[in-house]
């Protein structure tokens, strides 16, 4: 608690853990590019250097603010010493802007640019490293790399993974797998929060676009997309629209512009998701065991826990997750020539997920050798091909999702967020339509801040002991104190991203805390404002099982992982 | 891929340490030591028995100067560049050894794996500048004359052996 | 063969008073220097054949450490670093007291005849004064000994750094005993803060107060780390007392143990310094034997244990908080302050970080009280510091001198003026992070503060002398090269700063500057300086910086006349050939890798000034000696 002054302005600070935050709060952007409220401070791109009363120089993002202290954040050595440091970073950095990924989007052209760096003083320092296109998520690109440090520490602090990490040293030093191999070959699990921190084109989405577009291009295909609930309250973001506000409308039409033969909407997966797995989830609790149930719908989870934790693998829910759900029902649909028209069916998800690309390659998740989604495009890759294609997306009216896997629950539309599928589960199991009970599992501790929640759901007069836990290095301490004994849990909710698909790895980037925010309420009011909450109310997907699945629950929406 | 003689060794190496990350240094010196360089296969052996990463054991290892993953000759031979050495014309020392050998600052060991030459900077005998260090043997006030006759007694020494 | 633990002030005392004694009893006492210097010149041939003397001669003589005490008995030992490398081997003959210089293998029957059985001198082995020529009989006759006052070398030399019982003879462990049984935590850290004792691994921090900030964390469970990491280029001060003395400095540690409450210590070494790490290996051995470390020191109750890590090649590993992430198995990368290593150190715990040459100095601080220290050096700089003197002076070696003497006095007096009755041109101290004092500033006061004020600091203790053959530009572009390669590479302005400074220093050293790089150097210099995340970079261009100061016509010289005024500078150098002299015979031509040298008969040849690598290859091919070096 204290106030201190920042260009001569008085500001209150309380709990913030910097300086930089202080100013931050006080409406100065500071340029910063190794500086993320969630990871560990790193201090490496000096960018955050302010100025005392006494001319003294010091990273705000590495100085406790004091009550009394007074700071200048722009004198003219301030900007001198940024635009030096900028130009330093150029010159060993593959500038070739024009054709980049990032270019556009990318923190190091956009504060070069602020600053006015407008020709770099040095000679260009080659390096000149292979890309890495191993993987089917994620591209790195070292010549991008500025050694921010970003990467490292969200693949190693958040998600405990330590795909990648600094090697060698001084101006050598690089971002690599170990031994510099290629990153399909590590323990990367595809989350591609890597990718949503890197402020350059180091690490960008392994992209499908030039397939999908020559597919939507084709008289000879049908095309379908399906769009994830967290797609909706991410992708306005990409046409500078409001934060967090749920665009699935002009999503639709934006997609059916684009060529679209049909636009799905993933909800509808998710409530298949939640009538099967809350299947699973009483015959486990009858059954007494093996628990925790765990939530089955993160690929780079599943991964996890089978690369981390094999012993837990068969805990983990066989419910498809929401994407192989509608994959698989659509399949059975189309495979009807009165839906097919003939033509060849291409089945795309719009995703905020890169995991989801790897997820779709899965031999388990494959149906007589087929997969159930041909291509996920992320968040990131729709906005360009609209972009791409000129659509004026803020000019669009708004369309309905197509029938029949158009309409979803209240409780389908939350599986974006932490928690999500956990309520959607246990909504599910509450008693008819009972608003109250909906309430109060929504008051349990479901929802809310931090990594881990723990809470207790009372169901026909016992306790279901839950947990919901997202970050994999917060569900690897999870899963130890449960093999330890020290926690028990009937069930338990995963997301590999902190907060849920909502920061996925496929949206886009450079989401602050007001936009984490922003976002979970999108998906939270979209489910105010949807008439049905409850996944096992939704009429079309209750449908399906008498005219598509008839009793081949096991053959199309269950993977064969065990 | 290496023979197994390399894992027993390294097992014999682990068993001496805690199985911690703080361990991670002190066995890699030992494994340079042992082979004169070290065999980047065994990383991930030593990663796993004290419970980090391959990646983190990697990104350690290629950071300090010292540790190796190229084999190194028989004699490592460490010109010392410090600042007392250097002022006392240590480079013409390494440049007649690099010569000699054909060796240059790209190519460190010549390809009988007899001779190592690396530059490090002070070895502790800057009083008797320019020095070398042959493994741990050091050698005072170096001419290059006197590099040659050293190259000479090494090789004898490597003969005999 | 176990040896009993030592279990209270008193008990240490008989042990002292034994030992003492034991020595004393020794008719005669050879001390074969066999620190890292005497030992590359060969001091351990010395030693051996001492000993192989020793046993074809009547008497008796047992070599073993343990009984080497043997009544009746002259005695060998081996002995730290007496800090004069340069006249090594040097062996020392007790009680005469006669220093021997330059010892070879063949002098030692004679000095066996004359010296230990006759009692007589070995005049040539004496050291020679070097202007005055006089022979000086012992240490003290020495001018290099003379301006010195040794507190943290004060056994250094006199002792085998092998035996713990010579160590307990001269006085180890006594603080230690001091402390524990009549002084409280408090009045040891009140003792230290008193002699205003600073840090000697460059910063100069008070260490009474790092001290009482770890004792007053919350957190229970602390660190004591001693930095052995010695990496300034140039400087063997810690090594020597590692090697030389290791019992003081591990008391001192001990003794910070003790006063802030830590269970557990490390000493990160250099790994260039194997045989401190021998001795230091063997001395914490002997102490854990002997009850002074370990659990229940010397029966107080009080438990300490202490290990040892090996540095890898890294110089940033030297700072403090890239030295514990080194220790914890972690890349030795600097981190952000806040917390500090004193808040969170060694696996997040309250540390204390030190040097070698602080903790030396705290058991004699301990034994002769704050007040005694403060009087010697200056009223904020008390005390004496270590300093490595190298380079273009006649002597060289380590010194230890009160804070306050003049660098004039070191150099001149205590070095003996420059070698080959050169010009003094420049001194550098502080190493890669320190600058030049020139003649003008000769005569400061050599402190932790008066420097600072002339843009330099007194570092770690590297004083590397330059004559007027040393190339200031030069100089400023090794320390560069050594900064950016030892770079952790984490923070922006070090990491492509001195990148891009190295480049210009280069190409003004190659004849390739422009002018306008000096004013690139500045303004990098400045950024750096600024916006550095750890002391690496921040002191990276100092050395750049003071040379630009005081040699500006230096760097002129390179940029506009293409010339190195002290003809270092290689690729500056101009092999000419003298007209008069070439008789036209070719043999350079021939001899000339790149086919620089053209010429026809009866024409003297010429040389290509385009063409030229400077490999000097002509000059030693020319039989007439025509070609010289412009
Ligand atoms: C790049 C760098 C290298 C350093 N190297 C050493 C070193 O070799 N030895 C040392 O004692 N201190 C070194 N220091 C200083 C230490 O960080 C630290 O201040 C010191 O060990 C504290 O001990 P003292 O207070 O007793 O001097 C270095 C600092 C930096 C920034
Ligand atoms: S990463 Fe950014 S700065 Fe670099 S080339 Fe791409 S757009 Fe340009
Ligand atoms: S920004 Fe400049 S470089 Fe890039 S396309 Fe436009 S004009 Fe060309
Ligand atoms: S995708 Fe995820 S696991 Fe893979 S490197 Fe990036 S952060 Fe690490
Ligand atoms: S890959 Fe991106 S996030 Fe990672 S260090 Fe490089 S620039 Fe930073
Ligand atoms: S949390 Fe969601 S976005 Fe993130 S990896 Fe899992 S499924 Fe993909
Ligand atoms: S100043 Fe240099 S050594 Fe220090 S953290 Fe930055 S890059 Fe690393
Ligand atoms: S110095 Fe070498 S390159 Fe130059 S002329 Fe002489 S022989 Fe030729
Ligand atoms: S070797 Fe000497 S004499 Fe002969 S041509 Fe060359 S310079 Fe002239
Ligand atoms: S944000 Fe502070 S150093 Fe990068
Ligand atoms: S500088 Fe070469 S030994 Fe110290
Ligand atoms: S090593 Fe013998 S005097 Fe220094």
């Amino acid at each position: 608690m204290g106030i201190m002054k920042i260009d001569g302005y008085p500001v209150e600070f309380t709990d913030e853990p910097n300086i930089l935050s202080v100013i931050r709060k006080a409406g100065i952007d500071l340029p910063t590019l190794c500086y993320h409220s969630e990871l560990s401070i790193y201090g490496a791109c000096r960018l955050c250097n302010v100025e005392d009363d006494k001319g003294r120089m010091f990273a705000s993002c590495s100085e406790r603010p004091r009550d009394g202290m007074s700071i200048k954040t722009s004198t003219p050595r301030l900007v001198r010493y940024r635009r030096m440091l900028i130009e330093l970073m150029l010159a060993s950095h593959y500038r070739d802007c024009t054709t980049c990924v990032k270019s556009g989007d990318c923190v190091l052209q956009n504060i070069a640019h602020r600053l006015g760096v407008n020709s770099v003083p040095w000679g260009y320092r080659e390096r000149r490293y292979e890309k890495d296109f191993s993987s089917p998520s994620i591209v790195r690109d070292p010549d991008k790399c500025i050694l921010c440090g970003d990467c490292v520490r969200v693949c190693e602090g958040i998600q405990g993974i330590n795909a990648i990490d600094f090697a060698h040293r001084g101006t050598d030093a690089m971002v690599i797998p170990a031994f510099n191999k290629h990153i399909a070959e590590t323990n990367c699990v595809n989350c591609g929060q890597c990718r949503v921190v890197c402020p350059t084109g180091a690490i960008s989405i392994n992209t499908n676009i030039r397939p999908v577009w020559e597919a939507l291009a084709d008289p000879n295909v049908k095309v379908f997309a399906q769009v994830a609930p967290a797609v909706r309250v991410a992708a306005g973001q990409g046409f500078g629209g409001v934060r967090g506000e749920n665009v699935m409308g002009k999503i639709v039409a934006a997609l059916h512009r684009l060529g679209f033969d049909e636009v799905y909407d993933t909800t509808f997966g998710a409530d298949m998701t939640i009538l099967e797995e809350s299947k699973e989830f009483l015959e486990v609790f009858k059954k007494g065991g093996p628990f925790p149930l765990l939530t089955s719908c993160c690929p780079a989870w599943v991964k996890f826990c089978e690369t981390r934790w094999p012993e837990f693998v068969p805990n983990i829910s066989t419910s498809y997750s929401p994407i192989q759900m509608l994959g698989s029902i659509a399949r059975e649909y189309y495979a009807d020539p009165a839906h097919n028209q003939g033509k060849k069916v291409l089945s795309v998800g719009i995703m905020p997920c890169t995991a989801k690309k790897a997820e779709i390659l899965r031999e388990d998740l494959k149906r007589d050798g087929k997969q159930n989604i041909d291509y996920v495009l992320t968040t990131q890759e729709m906005i360009t091909m609209i972009k791409r294609a000129g659509i004026r997306f803020d000019d669009l009216e708004g369309e309905a999702a197509d029938m029949p896997f158009g309409m979803g629950s209240g409780g389908g539309v939350i599986f974006g967020n932490s928690g999500g599928v956990m309520e959607a589960a246990l909504r599910s199991l509450c008693e008819g339509s009972d608003r109250a009970e909906i309430e109060n599992l929504r008051n349990s501790g479901v929802r809310g801040p931090g990594p881990l929640r723990e809470f207790i759901f009372k169901y026909k007069g016992n306790e279901i002991k839950a947990a919901v836990v997202s970050g994999l290095a917060e569900a690897d301490a999870l899963l130890r104190r449960i093999k330890n004994g020290e926690s028990f849990y009937h069930f338990v909710e995963v997301m590999a991203c902190r907060r849920g698909c909502i920061m996925g790895g496929g949206q886009p980037a450079h989401g602050g805390f007001r936009t984490k925010e922003a976002r979970k309420h999108g998906l939270y009011e979209s489910d105010i404002n949807t008439q049905i909450k409850k996944s096992n109310e939704n009429p079309t997907a209750l449908a399906i099982y008498d005219t598509l699945i008839k009793g081949r629950e096991h053959e199309l929406l269950h993977s064969h992982r065990h | 891929m290496l023979d197994s003689s390399f894992y027993t060794k390294t097992d014999e190496i682990l068993s001496k340490y805690p199985a911690q990350e703080r361990s991670l240094i002190p066995i890699i010196h030992e494994i340079q030591e042992t082979y004169n360089y070290v065999p980047i296969e065994l990383l991930p052996y030593i990663a796993k028995h004290i419970g980090i990463t391959e990646t983190k054991a990697y990104s350690v290892a290629s950071f300090y100067e010292r540790f190796s993953f190229e084999p190194k000759g028989k004699f490592i031979i460490r010109v010392c560049d410090g600042t007392a050495c250097h002022v006392r014309q240590s480079l013409p020392v390494l440049e007649r050894l690099r010569s000699e050998l054909g060796l240059s600052d790209k190519k460190h060991t010549t390809d009988d794996m007899l001779f190592t030459v690396e530059t490090v900077s002070c070895l502790g005998a800057c009083s008797l500048a320019p020095a070398l260090m042959v493994n741990e043997h050091v050698h005072p006030a170096m001419t290059p004359d006197k590099a040659t006759e050293l190259l000479k007694e090494l090789r004898e020494e490597a003969s005999k052996s | 063969m176990t040896v009993a633990k030592i279990t209270g002030h008193d008990e240490l005392n008989v042990l002292r008073q034994n030992y003492e004694d034991e020595i004393k009893s020794e008719p005669v006492r050879i001390l074969v220097c066999a620190g890292t210097g005497c030992q590359a010149s060969g001091s351990l041939k010395i030693w051996e054949k001492m000993s192989e003397l020793a046993k074809n001669t009547e008497v008796q003589i047992e070599f073993a450490p343990e009984i080497a005490h043997g009544k009746n008995h002259p005695a060998v030992h081996k002995s730290g670093c007496l800090g004069f490398c340069e006249q090594g081997p040097l062996v020392r003959i007790e009680p005469l007291g006669v220093l021997y210089t330059k010892v070879q293998p063949e002098d030692c029957e004679e000095i066996f005849e004359t010296t230990v059985k006759n009692k007589e001198i070995v005049h040539r082995l004496l050291y020679k004064n070097k202007i005055t020529g006089e022979e000086c009989f012992n240490q003290d006759e020495i001018p290099f000994y003379k301006g010195q006052t040794r507190v943290v070398l004060k056994t250094c030399g006199t002792i085998d750094p092998e035996s713990i019982e010579e160590a307990i003879s001269a006085g180890a462990y006594q603080a230690l005993a001091k402390a524990l049984f009549t002084m409280s935590q408090e009045d040891v850290i009140k003792t230290v803060l008193d002699s205003k004792l600073r840090g000697r691994g460059g910063g100069g921090f008070v260490a009474g107060k790092k001290w009482q900030q770890v004792a007053a964390q919350p957190e229970k469970t602390r660190y004591v780390v001693c930095n052995g990491d010695e990496g300034d280029p140039g400087a063997f001060m810690d090594c020597s007392i590692m090697e030389g003395d290791p019992h003081r400095m591990i008391e001192g540690m001990i003794i910070a143990a003790y006063a802030v409450g830590a269970q557990e210590g490390y000493i990160y070494v250099r790994a260039e310094y194997p045989l401190a790490v021998k001795r230091l290996t063997l001395a914490i051995k002997q102490a854990t034997e002997r009850g002074l470390l370990g659990e229940n020191i010397l029966g107080s109750g009080f438990n300490f244990k202490l290990n040892i890590n090996r540095g890898a090649g890294a110089f940033v590993c030297g700072e403090g908080s890239a030295l514990t992430a080194s220790i914890e198995g972690k890349r030795g990368m600097p981190r952000v302050k806040p917390p500090r290593t004193v808040e969170q150190g060694l696996f997040e715990k309250p540390t204390v970080l030190n040097n070698v040459e602080t903790y030396a100095n705290v058991p004699q601080i301990i034994l002769s009280g704050a007040d005694w220290y403060r009087s010697i050096g200056t009223p904020d700089s008390p005390g004496t510091k270590t300093f490595a003197l190298t380079g273009a002076v006649r002597n060289t070696g380590l010194v230890e001198v009160p804070f306050g003497i003049t660098p004039r006095e070191i150099i001149f007096n205590i070095g003996g003026g420059i070698r080959d009755d050169k010009k003094f041109k420049a001194v550098q101290i502080g190493g890669p992070s320190g600058g030049c004092l020139t003649e003008a500033q000769l005569d400061e006061p050599l402190d932790f503060d008066s420097v600072k004020k002339l843009g330099v600091i007194v570092g770690s203790g590297g004083l590397v002398v330059m004559d007027e053959n040393t190339c200031m530009v030069e100089v400023a572009r090794f320390f560069m090269d050594f900064t950016h390669r030892e770079s952790c590479g984490k923070c922006v302005p070090c990491r492509e700063g001195t990148l891009r400074m190295l480049e210009i220093l280069e190409r003004i050293v190659a004849g390739q500057g422009e002018m306008e790089d000096i004013d690139k150097l500045r303004t990098l210099a400045d950024l750096i300086i600024h916006t550095a995340l750890c002391g690496l970079g921040k002191s990276a261009p100092l050395p750049v910086v003071s040379t630009l100061n005081s040699f500006l016509d230096e760097y002129e010289a390179h940029i506009k006349d293409k010339k190195c005024p002290a003809h270092v500078c290689q690729k500056l150098k101009q092999y000419v050939i003298d007209p008069e002299k070439c008789k036209s015979c070719s043999k350079c031509a021939r001899g000339c890798p790149v086919q620089a040298i053209h010429g026809q008969p009866k024409m003297p040849y010429e040389i290509d000034q385009t063409k030229c690598i400077k490999c000097g290859a002509c000059i030693s091919a020319c039989p007439f000696k025509a070609i010289y070096v412009a």
